[in-house]
């Protein structure tokens, strides 16, 4: 399992029902399940996933994560999770909104497009960043709504969000060292966030 | 795709008789019963590789090869699922599937005789609801030495059989498997269901039930019944694709009152092909077990009952079904989670409206075949 989802899995606990939204192969919901005894369901849009999370014996729906969450009552579960995702949503602001609407408890992890390389990438080389957290080339990206620590952590604020703790990690997706806490939104490739309210 | 399995015959078995009736979720008792099976691949020392076929309003325990005599052009109703190397694996796969107690192709039903009377039943022939009919495939299984399913798997009506058969006994299925099912019908659905049962009892050969031995049937009845189910299981898409407003055997139209298109002449095909098949009691009694069926009534108590057991499911519909359409489907999977099960759910692009779940689209069929692969390893069926 990507190490961010380890991170992911303990902090949304034990005993937990999860909504892993792209849900990718399953697999965090697949500990999730046999480690924390937790219930889950994921969303996932790729074919390949959703089969993978069949053969995984992970609860799943087929479909877009943006037409799905209006479909899913609130306060359904206990919390949602979203890894590594929200830069590829359409609208990252209605997608957070939903994840409180449905969770009281909210995961997001995400990459850092204010980290030192990618900066260093833009201004000196003048070329679009790829990076072990954002491997695409510009033109066949997913990712349509990159951002900063700094921007995720403003938005969560105008939304009313209450940041429970945040969880720096380094380009394999593994907790960052003490270090990086001194600048995150410069050090860090990325973050996983735990969110209330 | 391999050739299939081959021969195949229709078994009966006597499941309710003499000290042992059936006794119906209304109370009503059915003296004795029989049940036409039929049975695919081999069943494993450990009797855990049995899947139950529940077939749909009009389908019949033959779900996959030929009988003998038969054309093997035109096998078993399911036979594209079914067989070695299809996602129903008769290889790996014991395979089941039985008539539908108040059935006409062999199961007891308003066409046998009635003990009591020593005459066919008729309408005297007691209504029934789903758990009935699951009650009498318990049965068969006890019969055949088969106490736990590693699938129970139906298209439709045979989708709501499964439902309710994995809600009522947690611990028997690893697996429900329910493609273009509904949890419950739509007043709409209700509605074609009506104007096909006025079909049939307002046919002067109705007789009240009562046209076996009278040489007679309710023949255009039961076939404009059936017309209207027909155009409830097709989608409009695959109306225009088949027929467009072609004519039947001309250019020109020929105006008049008589059949001219081609849809027309098709759906009067359907309904006098059908008529020839099948009982319009059977219609009738399986008709109001559709539309009665409402198992999420008492959700708390369904919500205790998955508890008990650990049964995954999985939700198929079609996008151009619109008798069971997808929302019917996300009702199901949103119950059945709110109940606390693991539910897999997808909708599936398919041009045939609700009969699609009968034809072998790839997408649909690798679902359930992967699926049916995690079953089986999960219950180390392959071991």
């Amino acid at each position: 399992m990507r190490p961010d989802l380890d991170i992911v899995a303990n902090l949304v606990g034990d005993g937990q029902n999860v909504l892993d939204l792209g849900c990718g192969d399953g697999a965090l919901l697949e500990t999730l399940i046999r480690k924390h005894e937790c219930h889950g369901l994921g969303v996932e849009n790729d074919l390949d996933d959703f089969h993978a999370c069949i053969d995984r014996g992970v609860p799943v729906t087929f479909g877009d994560l943006e037409e799905e969450l209006p479909r899913t009552g609130s306060g359904s579960f206990d919390c949602s999770v979203l890894s590594l995702t929200l830069q590829a949503v359409r609208h990252p602001d209605r997608v957070l909104e939903e994840m409180r609407r449905v969770a009281p408890r909210q995961i997001v992890s995400l990459p850092n497009f204010g980290h030192w390389k990618l900066r260093a990438d833009l201004a000196v080389k003048g070329r679009m960043p790829v990076t072990s957290l954002l491997p695409y080339e510009w033109f066949d990206t997913p990712n349509i709504h990159l951002c900063t620590l700094a921007d995720f952590e403003q938005l969560t604020r105008q939304a009313g969000m209450k940041i429970e703790s945040r969880i720096l990690v380094d380009g394999e997706g593994r907790r960052a060292s003490a270090m990086t806490g001194k600048a995150a939104n410069l050090l860090a490739p990325g973050a996983v966030y735990s969110l209330e309210g | 795709m391999s050739d299939g399995i081959g021969l195949v015959e229709t078994k009966r078995v006597v499941v309710f008789e003499g000290e042992d009736p059936l006794t119906l979720e209304s109370g009503a008792v059915v003296k004795e019963v029989e049940v036409a099976y039929e049975t695919y691949g081999e069943l494993n020392e450990e009797r855990s590789n049995a899947v139950f076929i529940c077939h749909a309003l009009s389908g019949d325990a033959h779900a996959a090869g030929h009988h003998k005599g038969d054309d093997p052009q035109r096998p078993g109703w399911w036979d594209n699922l079914i067989g070695p190397g299809r996602p129903l694996d008769t290889d790996r796969f014991f395979v089941i599937c039985a008539n539908v107690l108040g059935g006409c192709k062999g199961t007891t039903g308003p066409a046998s005789i009635d003990p009591d009377t020593g005459k066919p039943y008729g309408l005297r022939f007691p209504l029934i609801q789903v758990r009935d009919l699951v009650t009498v495939h318990r049965a068969l299984l006890r019969e055949l030495g088969i106490s736990r399913l590693l699938a129970a798997i139906g298209g439709s009506l045979g989708g709501m059989q499964a439902l309710q058969w994995s809600i009522d006994h947690p611990g028997e299925i690893d697996g429900a498997l329910m493609v273009a099912a509904s949890a419950r019908l739509s007043a709409q659905n209700i509605a074609f269901s009506a104007v096909a049962r006025e079909a049939i009892m307002h046919d002067p050969d109705f007789a009240g039930g009562d046209y076996y031995g009278t040489g007679k049937r309710p023949g255009r009845g039961l076939g404009l019944a059936r017309m209207i189910g027909h155009i409830t299981y097709l989608s409009e898409e695959s109306m225009r694709e088949k027929f467009g407003r072609r004519i039947q055997d001309a250019e020109l139209p020929r105006y008049g009152f008589d059949v001219d298109f081609q849809v027309e002449s098709y759906l009067h095909y359907q309904g006098q092909s059908f008529v020839e098949r099948f009982d319009a009691n059977t219609y009738l009694y399986l008709g109001r077990v559709m539309d009665y069926f409402d198992p999420f009534s008492d959700p708390v108590k369904v919500q205790r009952q998955l508890a008990r057991g650990d049964t995954g499911f999985l939700v198929l519909s079609f996008d151009s079904d619109w008798r069971f359409s997808t929302d019917h489907a996300r009702d199901l999977a949103a119950e059945l989670r709110h109940a606390g099960a693991s539910v897999t759910f997808r909708e599936i692009s398919s041009p045939h409206g609700h009969d699609s779940f009968l034809f072998p689209t790839p997408d649909y069929h690798q679902t359930v075949a992967g699926y049916m692969d995690r079953l089986a390893s999960a219950a180390g069926v392959d071991d």
